[in-house]
């Protein structure tokens, strides 16, 4: 039997919990189709967490592709079907070539697996989110190379911590519904270790009373640890949280079963989120958005 | 002994890639810092070296941890391989953040070398940095004309100054002390 997994129309790291929802109750071998047919958007997260769902199965899941041939042609442009297609048996008629030309896309869906994956990424979105960051977020030039930094230490995330590839996307669009301003996203997502196990096997780990999903993201993202016991390590997201904060952005990293976030003024987010459904690996979101005047904020 | 070592250099070699112009990524850096300790042996027991950024687009936190500070520690260690001293050039607000911000985590300093002379980065207690400005100033010291120069005692300076030969930003030579990018080793 085949359980249809409902994607709903707009899919963003808070609506993707319906779908770990449905998911996560099923047996690991069950044969799922995610039906993604009514979905009009998505966002980074949304799409990267798509691909991330199907390497946490065991049998090979079905995808329903969107009807919408807005939707289809952006997901196309995103590189989505591309990679999608490793990972599902896709259903429904979708662009099969990329289209190129203007588009929201800093960086299409691109896997990152080993250290050389980081160097083509922080290269390739460079020029581009220089123009952006500048011209469309109105930020100094010192969030541009912050802009690289960020985007290169939560990749590494994957390459040091997962065990297991994973997906970064990144794009710029206006985000009219819940701020109304230009935001450029990152979004990194991996099935792999997640952090709980991840720092469990760091030598000597002894987990306290309270060891779970929530501490462990609590004592990486908050505190900086890392499960290697080398002082310059753990800095990567901690160079992350202080990105955000300077450019008044938001982190959002979710593991297991929580999620942790660091909350700007403009979002009413809750900083922690404890049992969610479980999603294998980490899922990480950055967000930074247009400059407004002072008092100006929503 | 002067050598220059240009890191955009060191990670084309590193990466065996011509495309590559951002230091990023930890097993980048333990490379890239692996090779500039190749270049250091051949340098000579005692030797100033310039590493140079200029060409270097970004450098991200884990390549400044794994480039710059585990650099400055091991040659600051009493356990070094060979007398070591660093002056780091091409710097710009494209390395500073990362750079700074591993100096600040491990307490490091470095010298800089900028349009307007030298200056120190990182951490440092204040009188530390007033005798290094001093030394920088008067270019051969003892802790006598430290002392009498920030107006601390001959004791304090000759401290500071024994901190900043231990931080690589002085070098000891012929009993007087001389400041990195004074000397020219």
């Amino acid at each position: 039997m085949t359980t249809v997994i409902t994607v709903p129309p707009s899919l963003d790291d808070h609506s993707f919990e319906q779908v770990l929802e449905q998911v996560a109750p099923l047996p690991l071998d069950a044969k799922i189709l995610v039906d993604a047919r009514h979905a009009r958007w998505a966002s980074p997260y949304g799409l990267t967490a798509l691909l991330t769902l199907a390497q946490t199965r065991t049998e090979r899941p079905s995808f329903a592709v969107p009807e919408l041939d807005d939707t289809a042609s952006y997901w196309a442009r995103a590189a989505f079907f591309q990679h999608a297609e490793s990972v599902y048996d896709l259903r429904g008629s979708y662009p099969k070539r990329r289209e190129t030309g203007e588009s929201n896309v800093l960086l299409e869906i691109t896997p990152i697996a080993k250290s050389n994956d980081v160097h083509d990424v922080v290269g390739r979105v460079q020029e581009k989110a220089q123009q952006i960051i500048k011209t469309e977020l109105k930020l100094e030039s010192k969030a541009i190379v912050g802009f690289a930094m960020t985007l290169s230490e939560v990749c590494q995330n994957i390459i040091e911590h997962a065990g297991h590839g994973g997906w970064v996307a990144v794009q710029s669009y206006r985000w009219t519904k819940r701020l109304g301003r230009r935001v450029v996203v990152i979004a990194v997502c991996d099935a792999g270790l997640g952090f709980r196990r991840s720092l469990e096997s760091a030598p000597g780990h002894t987990p306290s009373d309270r060891w779970d999903d929530a501490s462990a993201l609590e004592e990486a993202v908050i505190r900086g640890v890392s499960r290697f016991r080398e002082r310059g390590r753990g800095q990567g997201l901690a160079g992350a949280r202080n990105y955000v904060g300077r450019w008044n952005g938001k982190l959002s990293v979710r593991s297991g079963t929580a999620r942790i976030a660091i909350v700007p003024s403009w979002d009413d987010d809750v900083p922690l989120a404890e049992g969610l459904a479980a999603f294998a690996g980490a899922q990480v979101q950055v967000i930074i958005p247009e400059a407004v005047a002072e008092g100006s904020e929503r | 002994m002067m050598n220059h070592i240009d890191i955009s250099s060191v990670l084309r070699q590193t990466l065996a890639c011509d495309l590559y112009s951002n230091l990023v990524t930890r097993s980048t850096g333990a490379a890239v810092r692996g090779q500039i300790e190749q270049l250091l042996m051949d340098a000579g027991d005692r030797a100033l070296t310039v590493i140079d950024f200029s060409h270097v687009s970004m450098i991200d936190l884990s390549c400044a941890d794994e480039v710059v500070a585990k650099l400055l520690m091991r040659y600051a260690d009493d356990t070094r391989p060979q007398d070591a001293y660093f002056l780091f050039r091409g710097v710009t607000e494209h390395h500073s953040d990362a750079i700074e911000s591993v100096l600040e985590r491990h307490g490091l300093a470095l010298a800089i070398e900028q349009a307007d002379g030298v200056q120190v980065m990182g951490v440092l207690r204040d009188v530390e940095r007033r005798a290094w400005e001093a030394t920088y100033r008067l270019a051969r010291v003892g802790a006598g004309d430290v002392a009498d120069e920030i107006g601390c005692s001959v004791d304090e300076a000759q401290e500071a100054l024994d901190s900043l030969l231990q931080h690589r930003l002085v070098m000891y030579m012929d009993g007087d002390y001389v400041a990195v990018g004074r000397a020219r080793g």
